[in-house]
């Protein structure tokens, strides 16, 4: 069918919202409580949008294209009140950008930016100053909550763990546990997804401090188990600081507690940072040519006196492809032996 | 040059004698937060953050205006450095507007940087702030005192230049502030646009008006090129957003860069998808023109368009 | 798997049978609960209530050891309802008539009381699995990890053939891959009798391939297992070991045995990123670099070759375990040098057919799924769909038996081990994470409130466990979670390790321990 976004007609698919047909054409329309994989609940306004013939704005998120649709995505009106709608929520928003872990990654900010708003005008009551840090991974702030409810439906629709859900009402709510047990007494098992599609600072990981502008993202794939997600590792100079999960990956933007937290091991202070090589029964500091040279005249003596099958080598579920099949290529071809295998039956 | 030897924050290194004790941590990956010092610029030690801890010294010593000394022990972190370093952060945020949320310089500025490291905070009290000066007479440049940290960069990047000294300190105290001249605006002053005091400017007092709602510091991807009017080749960074090139930011002057308008029109007219039309200065007024005029470059193009002229009536092609 | 994770979300039903699929592979475990909001059913079968017990249309909980019982049983309903696919099983399968004379015998009111599960539950759990259109079985170390994995692994193939469930999309046999590249170490040839893509050492077609390949004499010899490499090790015929970034002194059975085996080497090189409790042990460590330092792949449970890419340098003098591979075979008098591990890949596309299409290019955004076997193969997302992979898919019964070690008066208790969310194999990586280790901190075993209270054993007491192989002590967490005489416990920990216990027995074909039943006793600690 055919709708008229702006003064342009587009061709758009049946069953599309007019958000999706923005998208697809190249508009951008502001959302905080969007998100491809969940249902549309409206509730952040800022998708708004006039289309002809209505008397009020709708939600471009939850309303469906029809034919001949004329639609307005940046027209005065609709500029106007969204800019009310980002008043409102900043004015009741705690103006902490200069110190706010989310500063930089933080759409509400993108948005103030985008739409001019510098500063609230509706002065008053400030949501009430909850914080709940009793999960050794991440805090939940209602001080900076906008009650987008991305977090709670993540949890309900895709992790499927129901540990959080709204509670009170109107300006009192918030996110929380049932019975207020905190999160660490919830269901929740911190696999931090909440925390991933959180668009403010409400839900922020704990750890290292780093500022989004100072960090690249690599992408990669998770070291943890066999699922093979997908994630993008925060890097600040030598330091991987925060991982985020794709979204066009087979997680489809999910992440376990372990993908998501375990990452602290890479830079520990324990990691191995030199060959050792064991004298009188002590671990000695070793440059990686005397170790080499080491195992050359040890593999070589035991080799010509018991033969390639006194060797055999476990080589690791852990390491890359490539690292297996240099592995029991070293082992056939170089040595000589099939004595390989790997912990596929632990 | 002689090398002495020094120690800082435990670490043992040999370095020329004639370096400063923050270039000595610098060599050492230890960066010690300074707001007025620049490598570029004479060293005033004016913000007073460089301040270490030098064992046998009674007070601290500014480390951007202090040399290394053989044997100097140095602890730039020490619980005094950072309760004073502490302190003046805090004092500087509090006579600072809360204004992160949208202002242009956040991402890239110093303070929120330094206040970020120090866990600080913009705190509520009911004493002075600097006064709401702004400038907005320029096209090119937006002057806002009440940002202004008065660390003194842009005056002296302005005094690099010999013919154009047009900043300078004036009044004292918690009055003191930059000015243009004698106190004039910048449209009415002898200010060339250069953007020179803009790229050191530390906080969000000296921000390019042409960046403004373009993009935040943290948005988009840079390329850096060299400007192609003259031989300095004063050096660019074009900001693109969602693959389109919204912005050109003039990277800060090094010796014998002098940074002008005319190669940074010529720069956004080059590589920026929709320029924003150019202005010149005429009488102490800002008024729109076009690219040609901007760029003073009518003659040329009319001499081109003539020569072209006279080739196609000569049924050349 | 043979099939895809995407592809559950379409099932119609879904079989978890010796898989805590929510804790081991929580993204999966998320995907099935999405699955059942749209409309899937689910079966459970395991000797814990675990969490996705709480979302099954049928929960069974087995006796540890009696899942081909179970299988059996299940076979013998359908058969009896004839809820089998017959124009499948005729156009697509042989053994039929074997396998009914076998299934036969396995009633469900036989099976209720091997199993200890009730009659109508294996009857509900067969009908749902036999009257679904699309079902998937998924499984892991609960089926195999017994002295009968094989026979286990071949009961649940015999079940998903009886109803047309392999070849089919959002259906299929899925062993649900542990580690994040158990799949790819299997398929790279770290195993004793196949080189790269499970192509047979004692083939001479295949040596004489890889000898040309590769410039050098192979030999044809069908290699060790692990038991046998640690059995070698044990009485003096292996000399030389080297172990890749593998800590078999917590993740292998008998932790006693493999102490002794690793004493009795005369050399062992340990490659690993931490000091592990096998690494101290070593002659000589190398430090390897982490996976966020170096580039490579890694092919993950539904076959999927995905990049893994280096974000920061690596730590110290660390090295990415392929460089260290290739300079050490270069010392070794093996010249051969590569500059990227892209090169390796391509060196591992031209011998393994299954890999034949993957290069670095290919897959810089989405990873293919083997076998993927030219440039244009656009790879596989599942197994078997024209026709079974061997001709026909065939039918394997297996009788069962019982486990190699049963509980009696000494060792009273039925000692079963797995894994928990928080923490991953040897706790080497996990066990350095502040987080977890304040939510994990340490070892324990679950034990059933009826058994702790004939005991005289409160939650949080210290408690000793023994077996006929060694003894350990750690913390009784009491729960309903788990059945009356039989216990749980983690094994990654290396404090109260649960290997200690664990039997070496191993089934004959794939020489996986038995590690899921052992029979141990308990006492409280005073």
């Amino acid at each position: 069918m055919n709708i008229i976004i702006n003064g342009t007609t587009y061709e758009v698919e049946k069953n599309t919202t007019i958000l999706q047909a923005c998208k697809n054409a190249g508009i951008d329309i502001p959302t905080l409580c969007h998100d491809e994989r969940l249902k549309p609940t409206s509730a952040c306004r800022l998708c708004l949008v006039e289309v002809e013939g209505t008397k009020n704005l709708v939600t471009s998120c939850s309303t469906m294209v029809k034919e001949n649709m004329v639609v307005h995505t940046h027209n005065e009106k609709v500029m106007k009140t969204r800019r009310d709608v980002l008043n409102l929520a900043i004015s009741n928003h705690p103006l902490e950008c200069l110190s706010c872990d989310k500063s930089g990654d933080c759409k509400l900010q993108d948005y103030c930016y985008e739409y001019g708003i510098l500063n609230g005008t509706y002065k008053g009551a400030m949501r009430t100053p909850k914080i709940d840090s009793s999960n050794p991974f991440y805090d939940y702030d209602a001080r900076k909550c906008i009650l987008c409810g991305l977090c709670v439906r993540v949890c309900d629709e895709l992790q499927c763990s129901n540990a959080i859900g709204f509670e009170d009402r109107g300006f009192e709510a918030n996110v929380s546990t049932p019975f207020n047990e905190g999160l660490i007494n919830s269901k929740c098992v911190s696999c931090g997804n909440c925390v991933s599609v959180c668009p403010v600072g409400a839900l922020t990981p704990k750890g290292q401090k780093f500022r989004h502008w100072e960090t690249s993202k690599v992408r990669t794939t998770c070291s943890y188990c066999g699922v093979g997600c997908q994630m993008d590792l925060v890097v600040k100079g030598k330091k991987i600081v925060d991982v985020e999960p794709a979204m066009d990956a087979i997680n489809n933007g999910l992440l376990c507690v372990k993908g998501k937290f375990a990452y602290k091991f890479i830079n520990h202070p324990d990691r191995l940072k030199t060959p050792l090589i064991k004298r009188n029964g002590k671990f000695e500091e070793a440059t990686w040519d005397e170790a080499y040279r080491y195992i050359t005249k040890k593999a070589t003596e035991i080799k010509e006196n018991y033969g390639p099958n006194s060797f055999a080598g476990l080589t690791s579920a852990r390491c890359t492809n490539e690292e297996n099949y240099l592995f029991q290529k070293l082992f056939r071809a170089v040595i000589g032996t099939n004595n390989i295998d790997h912990c596929a039956r632990l | 040059m002689a090398n002495v030897t020094v120690t800082i924050d435990g670490q043992k290194i040999s370095v020329p004698k004639d370096l400063s004790i923050l270039e000595a941590a610098k060599l050492l990956d230890i960066e010690i937060p300074a707001l007025c010092y620049d490598p570029n610029l004479e060293v005033v030690g004016a913000c007073r953050l460089c301040i270490v801890e030098i064992e046998g010294s009674k007070k601290l010593e500014t480390s951007c205006s202090t040399k290394v000394k053989e044997g100097m022990n140095i602890f730039t972190e020490s619980e005094k450095v950072v309760r004073i370093r502490k302190g003046i952060i805090q004092l500087l945020l509090d006579s600072h507007p809360n204004d992160c949320l949208t202002c242009q310089k956040a991402g890239e500025c110093y303070l929120q940087k330094y206040a970020y490291e120090y866990n600080l905070n913009f705190r509520k009290h009911n004493s002075a702030m600097r006064p709401q000066l702004i400038d907005t007479s320029s096209p090119y440049i937006l002057k806002d005192d009440s940002k202004c940290i008065l660390c003194g960069k842009c005056v002296r990047t302005c005094a690099q230049v010999s013919d154009r000294k047009v900043l300078s300190f004036s009044d004292r105290g918690y009055d003191t502030k930059i000015i243009c001249d004698e106190d004039k605006n910048l449209e009415e002053s002898s200010c060339v646009s250069c953007n020179r005091c803009v790229s050191v400017c530390p906080v969000g007092a000296l921000i390019d008006k042409r960046q403004i709602n373009k993009l935040r510091s943290w948005e988009g991807n840079s390329l850096t090129v060299n400007c192609k009017s003259c031989q300095y080749g004063c050096e660019f960074e074009i900001k693109s957003k969602n693959n389109k090139n919204v912005a050109v930011v003039a990277k800060s002057p090094s010796n014998g860069r002098p940074l002008c308008l005319k190669g940074r029109l010529t720069t956004e007219l080059l590589y920026v998808d929709n320029p924003e039309t150019p202005y010149s200065k005429i009488d102490g007024k800002f008024v729109e023109t076009s690219w040609t005029e901007a760029l003073n470059i009518e003659d040329v193009l009319e001499k081109i368009n003539k020569l072209n002229a006279d080739k196609s009536s000569l049924g050349d092609d | 798997m043979t099939n895809s994770i995407e592809e559950i979300l379409n099932t119609d039903a879904m079989f978890v049978i010796g898989s805590n699929t929510t804790e081991n592979h929580p993204i999966i475990g998320s995907t099935m609960k999405q699955a059942i909001k749209n409309g899937a059913k689910l079966i459970v079968a395991d000797p814990r209530k675990i969490e996705l017990a709480d979302y099954a249309d049928v929960f069974l909980q087995l006796k540890p050891g009696t899942n081909i019982a179970l299988l059996n049983g299940m076979m013998n309903v359908i058969l009896e309802k004839g809820l089998q696919n017959k124009e499948y099983i005729e156009e697509r399968c042989e053994n039929f008539e074997e396998l009914k004379e076998i299934i036969k015998e396995y009633t469900p009111e036989r099976v209720a009381e091997i199993c200890g599960v009730n009659t109508e539950d294996i009857i509900k759990a067969a009908c749902i699995y036999a009257e679904a259109d699309k079902a998937g079985i998924y499984y892991t170390m609960g089926i195999t990890q017994h002295t009968t994995g094989t026979a286990g692994v071949m009961s649940v193939s015999n079940l998903a053939l009886l109803c047309g469930n392999v070849g089919k999309e959002s259906s299929g046999v899925n062993p649900l891959r542990g580690q994040n590249n158990v799949q790819g170490a299997c398929d790279m040839g770290g195993l004793p009798a196949d080189l790269p893509g499970y192509q047979k050492v004692f083939k001479p077609e295949v040596i004489e391939k890889f000898e040309k390949a590769w410039n050098a004499k192979l030999s044809s010899k069908v290699g060790m297992t692990i038991p046998e490499i640690f059995n070698g090790a044990h009485d003096g015929s292996i000399k030389f070991l080297y172990i890749m970034g593998e800590n078999p002194m917590v993740s292998d059975p008998d932790i006693n045995h493999v102490k002794k085996s690793l004493e009795n080497v005369d050399f062992l090189v340990v490659q690993d990123i931490f000091m592990t409790e096998t690494s101290a042990f070593a002659d000589v460590i190398l430090p390897a670099a982490s996976f966020a330092e170096k580039d490579g792949t890694f092919s993950n449970t539904e076959r999927r070759i995905q990049r893994v890419r280096k974000a920061i340098n690596p730590v110290g003098d660390s090295k990415p375990d392929w460089q260290i591979l290739m300079e050490l075979m270069n010392f070794l008098g093996y010249k051969k040098t590569y500059s990227n591990p892209s090169e390796i890949m391509d060196e591992i596309a031209s011998v393994t057919p299954s890999y034949g299409g993957i290069d670095y290019e290919r897959i810089e955004n989405v990873g293919i799924q083997w076998p993927c076997l030219d440039k244009n193969h656009p790879g596989t997302k599942y197994l078997h769909k024209t026709a079974i992979a061997r001709g026909r898919g065939l039918f394997m019964p297996a009788e069962y038996t019982e486990s190699a070690e049963i509980p009696d008066k000494n060792y009273p208790y039925v000692f079963t081990t797995g894994r928990i969310l928080y923490h991953y194999h040897t706790r080497t990586m996990t066990g350095r994470v502040d987080g977890i280790n304040q939510i994990a901190p340490s070892s324990y075993v679950e034990i059933n409130e009826t058994t702790a209270n004939r005991l005289g054993i409160e939650n949080g007491d210290r408690v000793k466990l023994t077996s006929r192989r060694g003894q350990i002590e750690t913390t009784a967490k009491i729960t309903e979670i788990i059945d009356d005489d039989v216990l749980f416990m983690p094994f990654h920990f290396a404090d109260g390790a649960a290997n200690y216990l664990t039997n070496s027995a191993a089934d004959p074909i794939a020489k996986i321990a038995e590690l899921k039943v052992a029979a141990v006793k308990i006492e409280k600690v005073n």
